[in-house]
């Protein structure tokens, strides 16, 4: 055992990082990439993004597990995880091209025609045009297969109509991909059509949703008569749940690199010292100093999780729904760290001001943000289920939405 | 036994509801939040001409010469409408703090204008992060005088009078201070609650009196504190439990999967453990209740475990309520956020349950 890469891989690494130090700037000491949902991205914003995107492009190092057919170059998962530790070291734009080169590009790789993949996998990846995910709506969020949307076939188009819920970057995404009703009598998995839509198209309103901690990283997207044409969609009719599926997988291979930023550890154990509970150091206090201790073993189990995940990936083993331990632990647990912290503060952790607030309010901030990553990307509860039932092999739920046509599946009390 | 509120107590409480109901809906609590308004003044007035602020205010001071346990379910229904007033600084920690310890004049000066709800009090103890003991105190009264500052000052900024803690020589005081008089700087501070404002303050020369009848230096603090606590822990409970029955409704009416969220055993068995958790807070609250209205010995503990039950449940309700919403429950515009935000302040403002939970068996094992 041990926690060097393979010669194959340290050879990578130096690659790696000598085009990164001659093209980027370290970060220093404490300072942090700012994540997507800290802000609205600005265009200022994404031009940077695009700008980084373009060079490492140029350079054969943006999108580097993609098959060298669509410009990356075929890397390995481990490569993959060694590229985005080495990335994260270095200054640079946040990433708002992870939804579409992570889960859309890969999506059309496998289920797109020839001519899609010739138009879209190239500008994707060089970061000229930015991709959003239409997927969830109001009444589909873990069970996006009760999806609504309609696409009615007219000529050679199609008219969508509907709602989507939880889009990230709708508003500078150029295109977006989503799922659609087109057979209502069908069996719910059965009736859904996948399509590759203009976001510029006449018909789609999109609208900023507010969070709890005040921030809009996401957004409601409307289609009215929104015109799509046959040659945009993704697969055949009505069998598009399979396409949403490698889609979703996808989403779920997020594994190394950087965490999501943020107050860590270091910085809880910094403010138990500096801060006095009845004339001593909070972290002198006993049931400060087992509480600290429970994060931390359990912090230091996720990381070497994610450790053994990359042994296998090294080994060359594809990544499986044992990752959904990263997440089940790391959401909850980043939410009862931030309120440990902001309780050690006693009565001033009620304060969100920065020029008192221990930290600048940044656990205040974490402690209202936090929720959210319990229920984005999968929320504990549905991780819980692909736990049990995919990784333990636990029998499924007595399902009462299949055998059925969609349109008579129940909704909602009043049509039990 | 007859360990219960009395049916005239429940009346009250009753007619409480009903009145916030209409008075006080989440969207009041919302509107204080999002504006930069410090409470409702419309709903002060209203309480105020109801006599809840003088519920346990004797007669002859202008209050409606009831006890604690009229206040108590006073307390909960203000809980569960997360009401954007200071009546918890005003009723349970000035008011209490002149009922108990001020000077028969004092008492006659401040408790009327206290019980009409023409000012409003506040409680003035925390000074620097983390630290609620006496160590933590360094205003000094000296000469009629309070020089100092305290933060947070929940009302500081709109409050008329505060009693204040403070070191006089090597004894800690209680003072009360006219905040609107010389030598008070008074700024609010963005809360993580917006709905509940917070304030610092301070105090250059400005002329305090101490309490009169407060002889007994720290002594007397924990036991402001320790009643605070019951009265807040009532405030708790009430805000756990309007969590609950909202997330409760929204799973039954949410459907997924072609069935109420509800008849998914995971989630029923959450909620079956929300509930318990609310009701052994209650029983603890209860109990904490009738030591206070009692002026029991057993108050000592009773408060440490009303609020740290109390603590512990409405956080877990407000977490459980977002979660169990869904993605909704994230958004600024589903009224979950006010109650984990309410939640998380008053799981600090009188300190963390931790430092009561440790008084709990200081005082136990004595």
């Amino acid at each position: 055992m041990d926690f060097n890469d393979t010669p194959e891989e340290a050879a990578f690494r130096t690659d790696v990082r000598a085009w990164l130090d001659a093209n980027a700037e370290r970060l220093k000491a404490g300072e942090r990439t700012p994540g997507l949902a800290e802000g609205r991205a600005d265009p200022a914003m994404i031009k940077r993004a695009q700008e980084w995107q373009a060079k490492k492009a140029d350079a054969g190092w943006a999108c580097i597990t993609w098959p060298k057919d669509y410009g990356g170059r075929g890397a390995t998962a481990i490569q993959s995880v060694i590229w985005n530790q080495e990335e994260g070291r270095y200054k640079t734009p946040p990433n708002v091209f992870g939804i579409g080169q992570g889960m859309l590009g890969p999506t059309i790789m496998v289920h797109g025609s020839d001519e899609q993949k010739r138009r879209y996998l190239r500008p994707m990846l060089r970061g000229e045009e930015i991709w959003c995910q239409l997927f969830s709506e109001p009444s589909a969020g873990s069970d996006l297969a009760g999806l609504r949307t309609s696409a009615v076939r007219d000529g050679d188009d199609w008219v969508i109509n509907g709602q989507k819920i939880w889009t990230t970057g709708a508003q500078y995404c150029k295109w977006g991909m989503i799922v659609t009703r087109t057979d209502p009598n069908a069996e719910k998995h059965r009736g859904i059509t996948y399509f590759i839509v203009d976001m510029q198209s006449p018909g789609i309103d999109i609208r900023p949703i507010r969070q709890i901690n005040g921030y809009s990283g996401f957004n409601e997207v409307f289609f009215s008569d929104v015109r799509v044409p046959d040659r945009n969609r993704v697969g055949n009719v009505n069998e598009g749940w399979r396409a949403a599926l490698t889609t979703l997988m996808n989403e779920r291979h997020s594994i190394g690199g950087g965490g999501a930023g943020g107050p860590d550890f270091d910085d809880l154990v910094r403010l138990a010292k500096t801060t006095r509970w009845e004339g001593r150091p909070a972290l002198a206090d006993h049931a400060v100093r087992q509480r600290l201790a429970q994060f931390y073993i359990r912090l230091k189990g996720l990381q070497y999780t994610s450790y053994r995940t990359q042994t296998a990936l090294s080994r060359g083993a594809t990544p499986g729904p044992e990752s959904s331990i990263g997440k089940l632990v790391g959401a909850p647990l980043r939410q009862d760290m931030a309120g440990f912290a902001v309780d050690l503060q006693g009565a001033t952790g009620s304060m969100m001001d920065r020029s008192i607030t221990p930290d600048e309010a940044v656990w205040q901030l974490s402690y209202l943000g936090s929720p959210g990553l319990r229920l984005a990307g999968g929320t504990d509860e549905i991780l819980r289920n692909i736990i049990a039932e995919r990784v333990l092999g636990l029998p499924p739920e007595i399902r009462v939405d299949k055998n059925l046509a969609f349109k008579d599946v129940p909704t909602g009390p009043k049509n039990e | 036994m007859n360990f219960d509120f009395s049916d005239d107590q429940k009346l009250l409480q009753k007619t409480a509801r009903e009145y916030l109901s209409e008075h006080a809906p989440l969207s009041l609590c919302r509107a204080v939040l999002e504006s930069d308004a410090a409470y409702s003044d419309t709903l002060w007035k209203g309480v105020a001409a109801l006599g809840w602020l003088g519920t346990a205010i004797p007669e002859a001071y202008g209050g409606a010469g009831f006890g604690r346990l009229e206040l108590a379910v006073i307390a909960e229904e203000m809980g569960r409408c997360l009401a954007p007033i200071p009546f918890a600084s005003s009723a349970y920690l000035a008011t209490e703090a002149i009922v108990q310890f001020g000077s028969p004049a004092q008492q006659q000066e401040l408790l009327p204008k206290l019980a009409s709800g023409e000012w409003i009090g506040t409680f003035a103890h925390v000074e620097q992060s983390g630290e609620h003991g006496a160590e933590g105190i360094t205003t000094a009264f000296a000469g009629d005088a309070l020089n100092g500052s305290k933060a947070p000052v929940p009302d500081g900024d709109v409050a008329h009078v505060a009693v204040v803690t403070a070191r006089s020589g090597d004894q800690v005081v209680l003072a009360v201070v006219d905040l609107t008089a010389g030598g008070v700087t008074r700024k609010a501070v963005r809360s993580i609650d917006p709905s509940r404002s917070l304030a610092s303050v301070r105090f250059d020369r400005a002329a305090a009196q101490r309490l009169g009848g407060a002889t007994g230096g720290w002594d007397d603090v924990r036991r402001l504190l320790d009643r605070a606590a019951v009265l807040m822990a009532f405030e708790q409970l009430g805000g756990a439990q309007r969590a609950f029955d909202i997330t409760r409704e929204f799973c039954l009416g949410r459907y997924a999967f072609g069935r109420p969220i509800a008849s998914f055993q995971a989630i029923k068995h959450r909620l079956a453990d929300l509930y318990v958790e609310i009701e052994l807070a209650r029983s603890n609250a209860y109990y904490g209740a009738w030591a206070l209205s009692n002026d029991r010995p057993e108050l000592a503990t009773a408060a440490c475990g009303a609020r740290a039950a109390a603590s512990d449940a409405f956080e877990l309700a407000s977490r459980e309520m977002i979660q169990l919403h869904g993605g909704v429950g994230y958004t600024w515009e589903y009224d979950c956020h006010l109650f984990y935000r309410r939640a998380k302040l008053l799981a600090v403002v009188l300190g963390n349950a931790n430092l009561w939970r440790d008084h709990l068996i200081e005082r136990l094992s004595a």
